[in-house]
C-alpha cells in the first residue's frame, strides 16, 4: 500500500508544470460520453497522468470541478488504484510481473538482475533519472512468462539471463520518441503491447 | 486419440495475416450474426441464447441466458450493458487475445447483447495496462459507428446502442461485477453488498445492469450464428461451446488452447498440448482455473457422482475439461488459466506468491479479508524463508477458515480457497520445509517470493 500523501502538501519540491493547453481541450468530450460526469474521473486522471506523469493536487481540483466532487473523492480514487501516482518517475517506467505464473518462469531472478543492469533498485528511480523499476502484480500474459510492461508496451519471455541484453534495449528505447507510442500491428512480435 | 483444439473464438485471429480493421472481419463474415439478430425479437435473441447452454467466461460460470432472464424489466429505468474486460486473474490471459487481435468479434457479441437487453449504452471495462487495446477498441468502434454496426439507428432497425471504453487502474477487486460498476461509476472499486446491489436490479448509477465477461461476448456472436440449438451440441449437455485453456507455469508450450467442452482431459492438455513438464521434471500439481481456482495435487484420486448420475474414480490425468466434471473434483474450471507448478519448488513457495498476491489486491473493505490476506501472506513467507513454527500449517487453515464466507465480495473466498485446499493436500510438505530451514537449508533456487 502507498502512503496517502495529505492535499496540503506538495509531493515533489520541483513546482509542477501545468497540463498542455490541448490535455485541457479532451475534458469535455470525455465527460459528454457518461451519463453521469462523476465516471469521467478515472479517465481525466489517465488524462493527466498521461500529460504529465503524475497527477498534481491542482489536478484533483480541476477535476473535481468538472465533474461535480469534491477535490478529496478524487483524491480516494486517486489512491485507491495503483497505477495513479502522484509523484514524477524515471523516464521509462519498468513494470516486472510477479505474480506466481511469471515468478516460476523466473520473474524474481529477472528483476534481481535488472536492478543491477539498470542501477537501480525495486521500487525506486535510477540516480540518472532514466528507469523506475518495480514489481507489479499480474498483468495478463501468463503463457509468455516472466513479461515485463514498459511504458505502454509489453516486453514477453524475458529471460533472467538476458536482462542485460534488455537493459541495453530499453536505454536505446530513451532516444526513440515514437517508442510505444503506436499499437503494435498484430502479427509483428510487439503486437500484445 | 490424442486431444484436438477446436478454435472459435480464436479461428480468425490466429491465421496468418488477419487484421484488427473492420474490413478484415468483414472479409471472414463479420457482422452477420448481429444482421441474424436484429432480424429477430430481442427475447428471441435472449431465447437463443438460453437454448444455447452457453455459461459465462468470467469464471464463475452462470448460464448467460439465465443472468439476462433476471435484468429487471419493469422499474422503467434504462438498462445498461456492461462488458468485463479487466482480466486480472492471475493465469488468465485469454481476453487480452480477442480484444488485440479481433476486437469486432467482441463487438459484434456487445451489439447482439446490447439489443437482446436493449441497452442503449454498452461499457467496455478493460484493465487500465491494456494501453494500447483501449485503442484499438475505440478505433474497432469508431469503424463500426461508421458502417451502422453500433451507434445509431443499427443496421437501419431504428434501436440506437452506444459503446464506450472505460480503462481500469490497476486493481485486481475492479474485476469484481459490483466493484467493477463502482468503479465505472468513478469512485474507489469498493465492491457492494448483495443483496440489494444485484446488478441486475441495481447495477450501475443504480440501473439494471447486465455485466459479462468480454469472452461471453464473443461466444455470443456464435450463439447467433450457429443458432442456440446448434451452438448447443458444441460441447457436451451442461457445459455447451469452447473453452480458451491458458496454461502458464511450468510446462514446455506454455499457451493458449481452444478445446470443445468436455473433449479432452487434463492429462491431454498437459501432456500432448503442453508438451508434459519440463526436462528432468515431473508436474506436482495444478490451479486449474485462476489462482482462486481449488489446488489440484498429482496423484490424488477423484471420487464421486456426476449430477447425471455417472460414478467417477479419476486421477488428475483423467478429468474431463467441463465446467461439471471439473467442479465435481473440488474445483472451478474458473477462467480456464491453468497454472503448472512442478517439483523444482517447494509448494510453500508457490502458496506464499498467491498470498502476497491478495494481500496486495484486497480492497480493505471487510476487516476478515484486509487482516487475513495480510496474515496468511506473512506467516507463508516466513514458513518460506524461515522462521516458520510446526503450528504456523494450522495457523494458516484457521485463518483462512475466517475469511471464506465473512465478506461483501468473493475476494474473501479467492483469498481463502488457495489456502482451503493446499493445507491438506500438502501439509507433510509444509511441515517438511518448516524442519528445513530449521535445519539450515536454504529455500530452493527459483525463488517465488
Amino acid at each position: 500500500m502507498r502512503p496517502l500523501i495529505p492535499m496540503h502538501e506538495s509531493p515533489s519540491s520541483a513546482p509542477a508544470r501545468a497540463l498542455k493547453p490541448e490535455t485541457l481541450a479532451k475534458a469535455p468530450a470525455i465527460i459528454a460520453q457518461y451519463p453521469q460526469k462523476r465516471s469521467a474521473t478515472m479517465p481525466l486522471l489517465h488524462l493527466a497522468q498521461e500529460d504529465r506523469g503524475y497527477i498534481t493536487k491542482d489536478d484533483m481540483h480541476w477535476i473535481a470541478e468538472l465533474v461535480g466532487v469534491t477535490p478529496m473523492q478524487v483524491l480516494e480514487v486517486v489512491t485507491f488504484y495503483p497505477m495513479f501516482r502522484q509523484s514524477p518517475i524515471g523516464r521509462r517506467h519498468v513494470r516486472v510481473c510477479r505474480t506466481l505464473s511469471c515468478a516460476l518462469r523466473g520473474s524474481y531472478a529477472l528483476m534481481e538482475n535488472l536492478e543491477q543492469s539498470l542501477n537501480c533498485q525495486r521500487g525506486e528511480t535510477s540516480p540518472d533519472g532514466d528507469f523506475t523499476l518495480e514489481f507489479v502484480e499480474c498483468i495478463a500474459d501468463c503463457g509468455c512468462g516472466p513479461v515485463v510492461h514498459v511504458d505502454a508496451s509489453m516486453h514477453e519471455n524475458v529471460k533472467p539471463e538476458d536482462a542485460d541484453k534488455f537493459a541495453a534495449q530499453l536505454k536505446a528505447t530513451l532516444k526513440d520518441p515514437s517508442y510505444g507510442q503506436n499499437p503494435p500491428v498484430p502479427g509483428t512480435p510487439e503486437w500484445n503491447g | 486419440m490424442p486431444a484436438v483444439e477446436r478454435p472459435l473464438i480464436y479461428a480468425n485471429l490466429r491465421k496468418p495475416g488477419y487484421t484488427v480493421d473492420i474490413d478484415c472481419y468483414l472479409r471472414h463474415g463479420g457482422y452477420e450474426a448481429l444482421r441474424k439478430a436484429v432480424a429477430l425479437k430481442p427475447e428471441e435473441v435472449c431465447k437463443e441464447v438460453e437454448v444455447s447452454g452457453l455459461r459465462g467466461r468470467g469464471g464463475a460460470g452462470f448460464p448467460t441466458g439465465m443472468k439476462w432472464k433476471f435484468l429487471d424489466r419493469k422499474s422503467g429505468k434504462p438498462a445498461y450493458l456492461v462488458v468485463n474486460a479487466d482480466e486480472s486473474e492471475p493465469g488468465t490471459y485469454k481476453d487480452r487475445q480477442i480484444i488485440y487481435k479481433d476486437p469486432h468479434q467482441m463487438l459484434e457479441g456487445i451489439a447482439i447483447t446490447a439489443w437482446a437487453i436493449q441497452a442503449k449504452q454498452a461499457f467496455i471495462y478493460i484493465r487500465g495496462e491494456f494501453i494500447h487495446g483501449a485503442k484499438i477498441l475505440e478505433r474497432a468502434i469508431a469503424e463500426a459507428k461508421a458502417k451502422g454496426f453500433l451507434g445509431q439507428n443499427i443496421l437501419g432497425s431504428g434501436y440506437s446502442c452506444e459503446v464506450v471504453v472505460h480503462r481500469g487502474g490497476g486493481c485486481y477487486v475492479c474485476g469484481e461485477e459490483t466493484g467493477l460498476i463502482e468503479s465505472l461509476e468513478g469512485k474507489r472499486g469498493y465492491p457492494r453488498i448483495k443483496p440489494p446491489y444485484f446488478p441486475a436490479v441495481l447495477g450501475l448509477y443504480n440501473c439494471p445492469t447486465i455485466v459479462n465477461n468480454a469472452e461471453t461476448m464473443a461466444q455470443v456472436k456464435h450463439v447467433l450464428a450457429f443458432g442456440g440449438a446448434e451452438f448447443a451440441k458444441i460441447g457436451i449437455p451442461g457445459d455447451s461451446g469452447t473453452h480458451i485453456w491458458g496454461v502458464s507455469g511450468l510446462v514446455k508450450r506454455p499457451g493458449l488452447y481452444e478445446i470443445e467442452a468436455g473433449k479432452a482431459t487434463f492429462g491431454e492438455l498437459l501432456y500432448d498440448l503442453c508438451g508434459g513438464p519440463l526436462d528432468g521434471r515431473k508436474i506436482k500439481a495444478i490451479i486449474p482455473g485462476g489462482s482462486s481456482t481449488k489446488i489440484l495435487k498429482v496423484g490424488e484420486r477423484f471420487k464421486g457422482k456426476l449430477a447425471n448420475g455417472t460414478e467417477f474414480d479419476w486421477a488428475l490425468e483423467d478429468i474431463p475439461l467441463d465446467a461439471n466434471s471439473i467442479a465435481a473434483c473440488g474445483t472451478g474450471l474458473g477462467t480456464g488459466g491453468t497454472i503448472v507448478i512442478d517439483d523444482s519448488v517447494e509448494m510453500i513457495q508457490a502458496l506464499s506468491n498467491l498470498n502476497a498476491f491478495y494481500a496486495h489486491e484486497t480492497c480493505g473493505q471487510c476487516t476478515p479479508c484486509r487482516e487475513g490476506s495480510l496474515w496468511l501472506s506473512r506467516v507463508s513467507k516466513r514458513i518460506t524463508t524461515g522462521g516458520g513454527l510446526e503450528t504456523d500449517v494450522p495457523l494458516l487453515l484457521d485463518i483462512a477458515n475466517q475469511v471464506a464466507g465473512r465478506t461483501i465480495c468473493a475476494h474473501g473466498e479467492a483469498v481463502a480457497w488457495p489456502v482451503q485446499s493446499a493445507v491438506p493436500k500438502f501439509k507433510d510438505e509444509y511441515l517438511e520445509s518448516i524442519r528445513k530451514r530449521q535445519a539450515g537449508e536454504a529455500v530452493p533456487k527459483l525463488k517465488l517470493i
